[in-house]
């Protein structure tokens, strides 16, 4: 109303200028502000020089590579197994999910059939790994968005995870956890009954979590249309995991290309409509409870067997078997000097990460280390749109939008 | 329907030619073929509008080098996928070291910004074209492409160099 009744009659000032000739307003200048690299509200290394009028966005230049440790290259130089510590650098919110991918590439490489129960552990792993990385996401967009209590609340969780991880590989953060060929030991009683204890528990906090934040006023005030992207573009940019399915693409690889006794499972896709923060917030928030159905069904139904496929040449034998069988000792010693055969081969994996599509290109000459391994690094791809999506919104805007694409600074930058 | 290699490969030759379309094979199950410079964005453009392919999303591209191959050095992968038939496609394109100019494919997927920056920043491959060919990961004032395979990463059991503050 008030710009309609501004252009139909002139201040006193725009007369002046119109009567001399000058423009009706002035133009203001931009302001230029840097956005990071170190940034509370970033969380991680992000570097944004923006332009700005006033509160608004008009330009942004992201500058990426601050923390670039050459993955890449450093993969050519190792052997096979010394490779799944690099991966787990990658997205270390979900470690689990990188290390497992890692190894399912090289066992497709190898032809190695991997037992079901070595299988159905990998999926508990990976759907714990999969629930930390979303309540962090979430969580800190409540921080972001000034509701800081449920982030330390939920945070109490991730720790029960970690705990978890702790029990079945040693490792906390970055785990890297299993082996070429299936787990490196199996599931303890202590693991069992805290994936128990985990499963009685934390419904009930991520119901109150869900409950603070879903139907909250402020929040949906603060979120909706905010850095929102539509479907085809979405595409266009390569976009995959949770921040596609909120603009509304069903497209998951568990469901896609099983891997991992996927196909076992009972599980739904939750998919958004705007792809908006809010809707990203939504759908990783179902997407957890999904992923507690998974780790619920392949707990209950956890198959009897051996936790490792039987590839001696792969596959280091038990400590004590190398200090008394001949066999054991010999592979033993191949394996750590990573002189084992590898086939000659080419070949493409791909897992659902924590942020969309994980794939491992691995290409290998037969050499002890590969010849080439290119990581589809789902953040580095998405975050190319991160520009078109805050420009013409305001700067807390950006802030949240940042935090609800859940751009993970050593997975950006691998 | 389902998409097979040999019907796709069937319908990209006889829309391109068999000159353009080489070496067919499928390594992981994932058809792959080479094609050349010239044929490489009518291609992907052509695969991403085709109403009955549907190959409209871009999953990866890098580079790889071949140092000992003759006048076929440096190679760009790029890997497309069909989320309508869940059909995936890799195509490669080789060229000599001494020539590494390729052609931009950001105006048919967004996604390859970034990807192209990547590879010229590791193997120093030229993408004509590009809204931004800088480096992306590394200094800008790096005077190599890390990636190639002349550069091997430092021994790590070398002695020469003397580094008293961080001891070696």
């Amino acid at each position: 109303m008030a710009t309609e009744n501004k252009t139909a009659e002139l201040t006193e000032l725009e007369q002046f200028r119109k009567d001399h000739g000058l423009a009706l307003h002035e133009e203001r200048p931009l302001t230029t502000l840097n956005l990071g690299p170190t940034h509370p509200a970033t969380h991680g290394i992000f570097q944004n020089i923006l332009q700005m009028d006033g509160e608004k966005i008009m330009d942004a230049v992201p500058t990426i590579g601050y923390i670039h440790r050459a993955f890449e290259k450093i993969a050519e130089r190792r052997p096979f197994y010394q490779i799944t510590p690099l991966t787990d650098r990658m997205n270390y919110c979900s470690s689990p999910i990188n290390n497992m991918g890692y190894h399912m590439t090289v066992e497709k490489l190898l032809g190695i059939t991997i037992p079901k129960r070595a299988q159905y552990i990998r999926v508990i792993m990976m759907e714990l790994a999969r629930i930390s990385d979303h309540l962090i996401c979430n969580s800190i967009l409540g921080v972001d968005s000034g509701a800081f209590t449920g982030f330390l609340y939920v945070m109490q969780e991730r720790e029960h995870i970690y705990d978890i991880y702790e029990e079945v590989c040693g490792a906390r953060l970055t785990t890297n956890m299993g082996r070429i060929g299936g787990m490196e030991r199996d599931l303890s009683p202590k693991a069992l009954h805290l994936i128990d204890e985990f499963l009685k528990r934390f419904p009930k906090t991520w119901a109150e979590f869900e409950k603070m934040l879903t139907r909250n006023r402020i929040f949906i005030d603060r979120t909706t249309d905010v850095g929102a992207i539509s479907a085809e573009r979405a595409l266009n940019y390569g976009f995959t995991g949770p921040n596609l399915r909120a603009t509304g693409v069903d497209y998951d690889v568990r469901v896609m290309n099983p891997y991992s006794s996927y196909e076992d499972f009972e599980f739904e896709i939750p998919v958004g409509s705007k792809g908006d923060t809010y809707d990203r917030f939504l759908v990783r928030n179902e997407e957890v409870w999904q992923s507690l159905k998974i780790i619920e069904q392949a707990y209950k139904n956890l198959p009897e067997g051996s936790f490792h496929a039987d590839a001696p040449h792969y596959y280091l034998p038990p400590k004590k078997d190398v200090y008394t069988s001949m066999e054991a000792l010999i592979y033993h010693f191949k394996i750590v000097m990573g002189e084992t055969d590898i086939p000659v081969g080419e070949v493409y994996h791909s897992v659902e990460g924590g942020n969309g599509e994980l794939g491992f290109y691995l290409l290998s000459d037969g050499g002890r280390t590969p010849y080439r391994l290119h990581f589809r690094r789902p953040c580095f791809i998405y975050y190319q749109a991160y520009t078109e999506m805050i420009v013409g919104g305001q700067l807390a805007d950006a802030v949240l939008t940042l935090s609800s694409l859940n751009v993970i600074a050593g997975e950006l930058d691998a | 329907m389902e998409l097979t290699n040999e019907d796709v490969l069937g319908k990209i030759i006889s829309k391109f030619g068999e000159d353009n379309i080489q070496g067919a094979y499928s390594p992981d199950g994932i058809m792959t073929f080479t094609t050349n410079r010239e044929t490489i964005i009518e291609l992907i453009q052509y695969l991403h509008d085709d109403k009955e392919l549907q190959l409209n999303f871009l999953t990866t591209m890098c580079g790889i080098h071949y140092p000992d191959q003759k006048d076929k050095e440096l190679c760009v992968m790029y890997q497309l996928h069909s989320l309508r038939h869940n059909y995936r496609l890799r195509i490669k394109v080789y060229m000599p070291a001494s020539d590494p100019i390729m052609p931009t494919l950001t105006t048919v997927y967004a996604s390859s910004n970034w990807m192209e920056r990547e590879t010229f920043d590791f193997y120093g491959i030229q993408f004509l074209g590009h809204p931004n060919m800088t480096r992306i990961l590394n200094i800008e004032e790096m005077e190599y492409h890390p990636m190639l395979k002349q550069y091997p990463l430092e021994d790590q059991l070398r002695e020469d160099k003397i580094d008293t503050f961080f001891g070696r």
